[in-house]
């Protein structure tokens, strides 16, 4: 068997599942914004000017190992300082940074001048979602992680955007400034979008600025840049930049459909959903929602997310319960759902936690109560 | 250099048993006071460190090794990762540093002991436990730190576990023994020095060793009080870290890497000083440029204090934050330059032969330089932007503190074995270690960068399938880089337990002190002070 064979099937062997995906660039991306492409090229220049530096000393290095070996019978010479050399070789280095200093200082204060924006969009990060909110529209929703735990586990084929795909992207128009602001629920993320150059911080309590004015229609993809808990590696970014105008229309089809969504609401409101009804459901959104922190089958992780089965509050109090639940525990984890959820998958889930693992409250909780929390949203 | 004093010190190894040589037994180990010991047993410790760390290593590429999750689970690997970083850092490479200081210092300056022999005790025998804590916090109910070896708040206050309180008090101990390290070195250097050991003719190990003292003296309070911070906020309902208190999670970073950036300095200052050594001895030449080396040495220790926020560019500083950090980290890169180029001047037109501390400190030169380089790169904050926390970085600091400091560390061990042990090490089986350890660690490290400039973040326990086939080969290479490290165990128990005996000068070009006692040097040595001219 030739090498070639034999590493073909060991990488038949080990990466049988990623047939399809692309192939890895092995440079940065030029991105698709004019901030980008200037990132790109002073990335390069930098690079460039390593080479250089590099050859020119490790020439002279590997020039001396081959001609000043002492096996050649070469007598040491006896020079151990020189002035001169020492002064220009720290004159040169200077003065090539200063050189590289200009573009970059450029480059640096359009990236962070984010006024006369065109559209502004609040980013939001927390455990382990984002959170897009349109300032000039009625329009704001989480964008989660759309893999499934099947992937991730090997038990099904991953797909070509293995951990890279959303449920609902952000959605900006191409060709205008987007101004982006940036913050924190919880922890500290950070919102990143190498196409874009954009990497902030998303800090809890205070707000950061980014921008950009993307050429291109297409699908931008990035990942949560900070440790962030335990599941940072799964809160992708996905960004979809269209033409003015098809945003325009979207942004009407989505504030409608979330005008819809809320009428609905209100019809359930008046409705009782029969037991089995809510259970089913709320296993759906549980698992979806919840199951990261406290595990399918409701035991959390000891020490650090509360198990749910048997717990004082999920087998105690309807009304605590509710709370919680809706309203979150300030300083933990445990953040509200009330923004998040429907009332149907909060009815829902609720009802199921009640219900599930051995918990029998028996409990079949209704949106009518669940709204009753709902005032401190 | 050679005086009848050093003749005296001879016969003493002779006369060891009447005065007072080593004593015998276990509690030699725990009440030894003497330097030799001391440094034996720091580094002794920082080697078993550094197979622990490296298991936690393992583990990581382990799961990274396919993409999916197939061996740990998330919150299981963030603690790999955490653990692995602390342990290397404070575990391995800085006691392995303090461990050489503790052997070589008094021996190159001609002090018979370290100044301070009963603190010296203390502050190795309080590592052991620092760790001890530390690596059962992984056994404690909802695991041991998983916050990142930079432990940032709210993660590790709010939003940590329960062992928190438990890295704490262990981050404290090591502080604590860092701190007497630190103090033990100045206290020898700047009064034991033999009669005439004027500072600028100190070997340069001893300076760069004497300018890290310094700044772990000034920096590891700042880590404990950062530590301390977090244990107020996480347990006694202070909010130095929470905006919803008033204070502000950014100062946490502020405060870490204020001790952070001078810490990698502390990691590689003492690097340089090996380097330094080896260099001069194998090219048969004096070092080049000897005071420039120590004005270089000690202007990267200035500006060591005021790069910190390099590592926070992406924060959300105001823009005149981030130039000022970005031109004085460029400018930081000016004397490490000028050491680079001093030793390739040291090598130029010598008499150059390749002893196994030799290559591994012209792979230090290379590597270190490739470290370099990309943090050269990391300092241009618009492209910083892109390269933050992805691959690129752990490409970078590896190559600087695998290749740059662990190597200068496997370098000075090879250098000095002999003169501790009194016999020459096995050449081929060290030869070996060092041809491994050099591909492996480039197979493991160098598609690192590309992975990065790629898009891959780091610190996560899967990934998209676009990175699977560098990934393989970077685990493949950490897989062989550990392996390889077994060598350098067999070869230090071979060198201890017997082999050709060694000259008192050991390496044909070696000059110094040190090289002037016995081999293997006696428990006591320059009991009186040699002279020197
Ligand atoms: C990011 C992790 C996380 C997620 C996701 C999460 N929780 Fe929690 N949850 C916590 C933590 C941490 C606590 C403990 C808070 C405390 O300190 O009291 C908690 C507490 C609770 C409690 C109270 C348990 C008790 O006995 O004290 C309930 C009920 C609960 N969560 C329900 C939910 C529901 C329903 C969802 C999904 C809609 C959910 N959680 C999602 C982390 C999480
Ligand atoms: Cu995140």
């Amino acid at each position: 068997m030739t090498a070639k064979q034999s590493s073909w099937l060991l990488s038949a062997a080990v990466f049988a599942n990623n047939a399809v995906a692309e192939e890895m660039p092995l440079n940065l991306t030029k991105g698709v914004t004019e901030i980008s492409r200037n990132v790109y090229d002073l990335h390069m220049i930098i690079f460039y000017i390593c080479c250089v530096i590099g050859a020119v000393v490790f020439g002279i290095m590997f020039w001396s190992m081959l001609y000043h070996r002492k096996s050649k019978g070469v007598a040491p010479a006896n020079f151990h300082e020189s002035t001169k050399v020492e002064i220009l070789w720290t004159a040169i280095p200077f003065v090539i940074l200063i050189a590289m200093a200009f573009p970059a200082t450029k480059t640096l204060i359009a990236m962070e001048d984010t006024s006369k924006a065109d559209l502004t969009v609040q980013v939001t990060g927390s455990q382990w979602k984002w959170h897009y909110k349109y300032f000039d529209h009625e329009l704001e929703y989480y964008s989660l992680l759309a893999t499934t735990k099947d992937e991730i586990y090997d038990k099904r084929e991953k797909s070509v955007n293995y951990l890279l795909e959303v449920d609902r992207p952000l959605v900006i128009p191409t060709g205008q400034k987007v101004r982006f602001l940036i913050t924190s629920d919880d922890v500290i993320h950070s919102w990143w979008v190498p196409e874009f150059a954009i990497k902030k911080d998303a800090n809890p309590g205070f707000i950061n600025e980014a921008w950009t004015r993307v050429d291109v229609p297409g699908i931008y993809r990035g990942q949560c840049a900070e440790l962030c808990g335990k599941d940072h590696g799964f809160m992708p970014v996905v960004v979809i930049a269209k033409e003015p105008a098809e945003f325009d229309k979207w942004v009407s089809e989505q504030v409608e459909i979330a005008k819809k969504a809320k009428e609905e609401e209100q019809k359930l409101l008046a409705m009782n959903m029969s037991f089995d009804e809510l259970m089913a459901h709320g296993e759906k959104a549980y698992n979806a929602n919840c199951a990261a922190c406290h595990q399918p089958n409701g035991q959390g992780i000891p020490g650090v997310f509360p198990a749910l089965k048997g717990s004082a509050i999920a087998i105690g109090d309807l009304g605590a319960h509710i709370d919680i639940v809706v309203n979150g525990k300030p300083g933990t984890a445990m953040q509200g759902y009330g923004k998040q959820l429907g009332l149907k998958d909060l009815a829902a889930i609720i009802t199921y936690e009640r219900n599930a693992w051995g918990n029998s409250t028996g409990d079949a909780v209704q949106a009518a109560e669940v709204i009753k929390y709902m005032s401190g949203q | 250099m050679s005086t009848t004093e050093n003749n005296a010190v001879d016969s003493n190894h002779h006369a060891d048993d009447h005065h007072h040589g080593a004593p015998k037994g276990i509690k030699r180990w725990f009440l030894t006071t003497n330097h030799k010991d001391i440094g034996s047993m720091y580094l002794i410790f920082s080697l078993v460190m550094f197979f622990i760390g490296g298991a936690m290593a393992m583990v990581i590429r382990a799961e990274l090794f396919q993409p999916g999750l197939q061996i740990v689970e998330p919150d299981f690997f963030n603690q790999m990762t955490t653990v692995h970083g602390l342990i290397m850092v404070f575990g391995a490479v800085m006691p392995a540093f303090v461990g050489l200081a503790n052997w070589m210092v008094p021996m190159m300056i001609g002090a018979p002991d370290m100044a301070l022999p009963r603190m010296n005790n203390w502050s190795f025998w309080i590592l052991p436990f620092a760790f001890l804590i530390l690596l059962s916090s992984l056994f404690m109910e909802g695991g041991g730190p998983n916050f990142g070896w930079t432990f940032y708040a709210p993660l590790s206050t709010t939003f940590s576990n329960d062992s928190t309180a438990f890295f704490v008090f262990s981050v404290h101990i090591m502080g604590i023994s860092s701190i007497m390290g630190a103090i033990n070195v100045i206290v020898t250097i700047v009064n034991l020095r033999a009669p005439g050991m004027t500072y600028m003719k100190m070997p340069l190990f001893v300076w760069t060793w004497l300018i890290t003292a310094f700044l772990l003296i000034a920096v590891m309070p700042v880590l404990a009080g950062a530590v301390t911070m977090v244990l107020t906020d996480k347990y006694f309902a202070t909010s130095f870290f929470d905006a919803a208190g008033g204070g502000d999670p950014v100062m946490f970073q502020h405060i870490f890497w204020f001790f952070g950036h001078p810490e990698v300095y502390i990691m590689i200052l003492p690097a340089f000083g090996i380097v330094s050594q080896i260099v001069p001895t194998f090219s048969r030449k004096k070092l080049f440029g000897y005071s420039s080396m120590v004005y270089a040495t000690a202007s990267i220790a200035l500006l060591s204090f005021v790069v910190w926020a390099h590592h926070m560019f992406t924060t959300g500083m105001p823009l005149a934050g981030e130039l000022f950090f970005m031109y004085c980290t460029m400018l930081i890169s000016v004397p490490t330059g000028v050491k680079v180029f001093n030793w390739v001047a040291t090598m130029w037109r010598g008499a150059l032969t390749f002893e196994v501390p030799m290559m591994f400190s012209i792979a230090f030169i290379v590597l270190f330089t490739i470290g370099g380089f990309s943090g050269l790169m990391l300092a241009i904050t618009p492209v910083d932007f892109q390269y933050h926390d992805t691959y690129f970085v752990v490409a970078h600091f590896h190559y600087v503190l695998v290749t740059g400091a662990i190597f200068s560390i496997m370098a000075g061990a090879y250098y000095w074995l002999p003169k501790w042990t009194g016999h020459m090490f096995d050449i081929g089986l060290a030869k070996a270690h060092f041809w491994l350890s050099l591909i492996s660690v480039n197979v493991l490290f160098f598609p690192m960068h590309f992975v990065g400039l790629a898009g891959m973040p780091r610190r996560i326990p899967d990934y998209a399938t676009q990175f699977a086939d560098f990934n393989a080969i970077i685990s493949i290479g950490g897989f062989a880089f550990g392996l390889s490290q077994i060598l350098f165990v067999v070869v230090v128990y071979k060198c201890i337990k017997g082999g050709d005996k060694v000259s008192d000068q050991v390496w044909e070009g070696a000059e110094g002190l040190e090289w002037e006692v016995a081999s293997p040097a006696p428990y006591h040595t320059f009991s009186t002070p040699p002279e020197i001219k």
